[in-house]
């Protein structure tokens, strides 16, 4: 019988682990998603206030420099709305005008998105999904 | 032609699995010994006709023959020839071919370690590993061929990706699939027991030496990976809890698991079920990492262009493979039973603790890795999960995981009083901790909580793993230590290393972006960086700009430091190769960013206290597993069943 009551409280416990288990997982997991926003979602004052990821393409002929200094702003569209960015690290590798780019940050107070984080991929060919996604929305969304 | 042959070779290779995968599951079930018999020549000829085939692959390579898709896209003229072999792995299609000639090596090593085994269990636990195999081969001939022609051909090929033109990626892909593939050994020996019913403490010892090799290749693997990621990727970091990343450290933490679970059912004939289900799950979380990394699903910075069907493919098989062994599992579990108990104070139920931990370990993973999907899928948006999810979460059972590990290594098994227990390891516990507190204080000047009780409870198993070994070498008291022993003090010593370097490099780390000219003097982390000059160089298919640094101590020249941007030719992308600066305790890294006009560059100019920790440890931890394959018992057992398979067969049961 004893074995029986101790198999009963070990079974508790276990469910009562899990479930303090689940619940910090829930929270950790709530505070550390970036959401991903597109242009479009952005003008439409879709964006939150904390950090986002934003994703287009980085129009040609936006990138400027402020000769000299890492302060680089750019443009990311998707063709239908622009959010200028600006960002104040080193770019990586296959950052360039029009190829996708995902930024990681938030809006400034005057509709600029502050960069902390300039995000490319391996393969140059390489079109991160969400952005191709996004790019394909607005296009549908302008035929209609 | 031999493109063709390759095909031809391939197609082969699966029909010699499929007779490998039939017959002798069949003959072991009717007791047929002639088509037991048949398990090993039909491993064997499908060693060879994959290795025709992956040997037809690089002949491809190697003369440029881009009429082949694979090595249009993957290849091109200017390659140096190191790479262009190397580029058979460089892209989907040949990376399954390695999967697959990687698995053919497995089996054939099986095929010959397993001649003491009993043939009926040894025609099984092939016949397992051929139906795997005969999912893969069919896998890549319907969905990957790397054979595909292109016509017309082009004059030309894609080239490498100029990432992949580096020596770790070299080595990196084959040692992690000798490991990714290999844990499908024991997910074979596991479903072998349950298709025998016998699975007893025999059976964990010849499981246990694969496991440990498979878990050996899979470590270095990863490290190797990371260090890639660390000197290649540009940008100094070493881990980024990356989809890809994820889907191999999944099996390895599971792995880990089986390994010690096995250590208890080889010692104590229990935890029966539970070390078949990490077979099981380690086997899975393997296929289901080559599921993540060919199919579309995962936003990562390793995917390949991707294609749904194969995705599908992957997860049938995934569906066939563990859904089989688990309704295997279901039907048999039920006859093993334990054949002893164990008390709340023993090496046991501490091992039990390892494995809960480290299965709630890679739960916290999987769940991470897996909720962009499913929030995606459920319409609540496109959403990513951040390292500081995975950073805090993970850290949930490994902090109490690694404390444990401590103790458990002085642990006897059955039981022990608990008082003894705490005599014995109260003072390298109190000493890990004044160290813990002191010395990040003294040669950092700061130290946070979480910090100082990382970098204590990682002193604590460093010096826990080293109290036999002294006792036995300096003091010459003790008994002398197994090569087992050794293996488990030399593999913890290892986690200690890793976690203190893991610790003290995200810690202290410095990191600093600028703009410099030539000229420019640049301090960060206590050195001083003197930008000498940019000059232009040419390599075999890539020119460059170098950079000259001179890093100084308090005025003292420490090293010259040339960080390249390579422009690669046929792909015309930019390509940071970093320049660092090693020794013992600390890494200086220098990275040259691009020209911001007026003669400026951008640089990322980094100190990394004891990240050679990283490696220095993992590197323990496969040395430790070395040691451990090597234990007398494992020769010994060999020994003696090839003895009782000389007598005339007297029952397997």
């Amino acid at each position: 019988m004893k074995s029986r009551t101790q198999r009963k409280l070990f079974i508790v416990a276990v469910l009562i682990g899990i479930t303090v288990a689940g619940f910090l997982t829930y929270r950790a997991l709530q505070e550390n998603l970036l959401y991903f926003f597109s242009p479009t979602q952005v003008a439409a004052g879709e964006a939150p206030q904390r950090n986002f990821r934003l994703g287009g393409m980085v129009l040609a002929g936006s990138v400027k420099r402020e000769t000299g200094t890492l302060n680089v702003s750019f443009v990311v569209t998707d063709n239908v709305h622009s959010v200028p960015v600006k960002y104040n690290r080193v770019l990586p590798d296959l950052f360039r005008e029009g190829a996708g780019a995902v930024v990681v940050g938030r809006m400034g107070d005057n509709g600029e998105f502050l960069a902390d984080e300039v995000i490319a991929k391996h393969d140059e060919n390489y079109m991160p999904p969400e952005v191709a996604e996004a790019l394909e929305k607005a296009r549908a969304a302008q035929n209609q | 032609m031999i493109p063709e042959f390759g095909q031809l070779a391939l197609a082969l290779a699966l029909c010699l699995a499929l007779v490998q995968a039939t017959v002798p599951l069949f003959g072991a079930a009717r007791g047929r010994a002639d088509w037991m018999a048949l398990a090993r020549p039909a491993a064997a000829g499908q060693f060879v006709f994959v290795a025709i085939a992956f040997g037809a692959l690089e002949y491809a390579l190697l003369t440029d023959d881009f009429s082949v898709s694979f090595v249009a896209s993957h290849s091109n003229s200017a390659l140096p020839d190191f790479y262009k072999a190397t580029a058979a792995w460089g892209g989907h299609e040949g990376s399954m071919l390695l999967w697959i000639t990687v698995l053919a090596v497995w089996t054939m090593a099986v095929a010959a370690g397993s001649r003491s085994q009993p043939q009926e269990f040894a025609s099984r636990v092939l016949g397992v590993l051929g139906i795997v195999s005969a999912g893969i081969i069919a896998f890549a001939l319907l969905t990957s061929n790397p054979f595909t022609r292109l016509i017309p051909a082009p004059a030309d090929g894609n080239d490498l990706n100029p990432l992949l033109q580096d020596p770790g990626m070299i080595i990196h892909p084959p040692t992690l699939y000798l490991g990714y593939v290999g844990v499908a050994v024991p997910f074979a020996f596991a479903v072998a027991a349950l298709l025998t019913g016998r699975l007893d403490k025999d059976w964990a010892r010849w499981t246990r030496p694969w496991t440990i090799v498979a878990w050996m290749f899979l470590t270095a693997g990863i490290t190797l990976g990371s260090w890639w990621a660390y000197y290649e990727l540009g940008w100094g970091g070493w881990w980024f809890w990356d989809p890809v990343e994820n889907s191999s450290f999944m099996p390895w933490l599971m792995t880990t698991a089986l390994l010690h679970s096995l250590a208890v059912t080889e010692r104590r004939g229990i935890f029966k079920s539970w070390t078949v289900l990490l077979a099981i799950a380690a086997f899975s979380l393997s296929l289901f990492g080559t599921f993540l990394t060919r199919s579309p699903v995962m936003i990562s910075v390793h995917a390949f262009a991707a294609d749904p069907t194969r995705g599908l493919f992957i997860l049938g098989l995934l569906g066939l493979f563990s859904g089989g062994a688990l309704a295997l599992y279901a039907a048999r579990a039920r006859n093993f039973e334990a054949e002893g108990g164990f008390k709340l104070v023993s090496r046991e139920a501490f091992l039990l603790a390892n494995n809960l931990l480290l299965v709630i370990a890679a739960g916290v993973v999987l769940v991470g890795t897996l909720a962009p999907l499913f929030v995606d899928v459920l319409g609540f948006g496109t959403i990513s999960v951040g390292p500081p999810y995975f950073n805090l979460m993970f850290l949930v059972p490994v902090l109490p995981l690694v404390v444990l590990l401590g103790m458990g290594m002085h642990v006897a098994w059955r039981s022990m009083p608990g008082d003894a227990l705490l005599r014995r390891l109260r003072w390298p516990a109190a000493a890990a901790v004044v160290v813990g507190i002191a010395a990040p204080l003294i040669f950092f000047g700061t130290a946070s909580v979480l910090t100082v009780l990382a970098i204590s409870i990682a002193l604590w198993v460093c010096a826990s793993s080293l109290l036999d070994p002294v006792r036995r070498l300096v003091f010459r008291t003790g008994a002398p230590l197994t090569r087992g022993q050794v293996g488990m003090y030399l593999a913890h010593f290892g986690v200690g290393v890793f976690m203190l370097g893991a610790t003290v490099a995200s810690a202290y780390k410095v990191e600093l972006d600028v703009s410099a000219r030539p000229g420019d003097t640049v301090t960060a982390g206590g050195y001083e960086f003197v930008f000498k000059d940019v000059r232009k160089l040419e390599g075999p298919n890539f020119v460059a700009d170098e950079g000259e640094f001179e890093l100084r101590d308090a005025g003292t020249l420490v090293a010259v430091l040339t960080p390249q941007i390579r422009t690669y030719q046929v792909q015309r992308e930019p390509m940071t190769e970093a320049a660092i600066d090693t020794n013992v305790v600390r890494d200086v890294f220098v990275a040259l960013g691009e020209p911001l006009g007026d003669n400026a560059w951008s640089l990322r100019l980094q100190v990394k206290p004891l990240i050679g920790f990283l490696w220095l440890g993992s590197g323990l931890m496969v040395l430790g597993g070395l040691f451990a394959i090597t234990d007398r018992r494992y020769r010994a057992a060999v020994r003696q069943t090839q003895q009782a398979a000389a007598q005339p067969a007297t029952g397997t049961a």
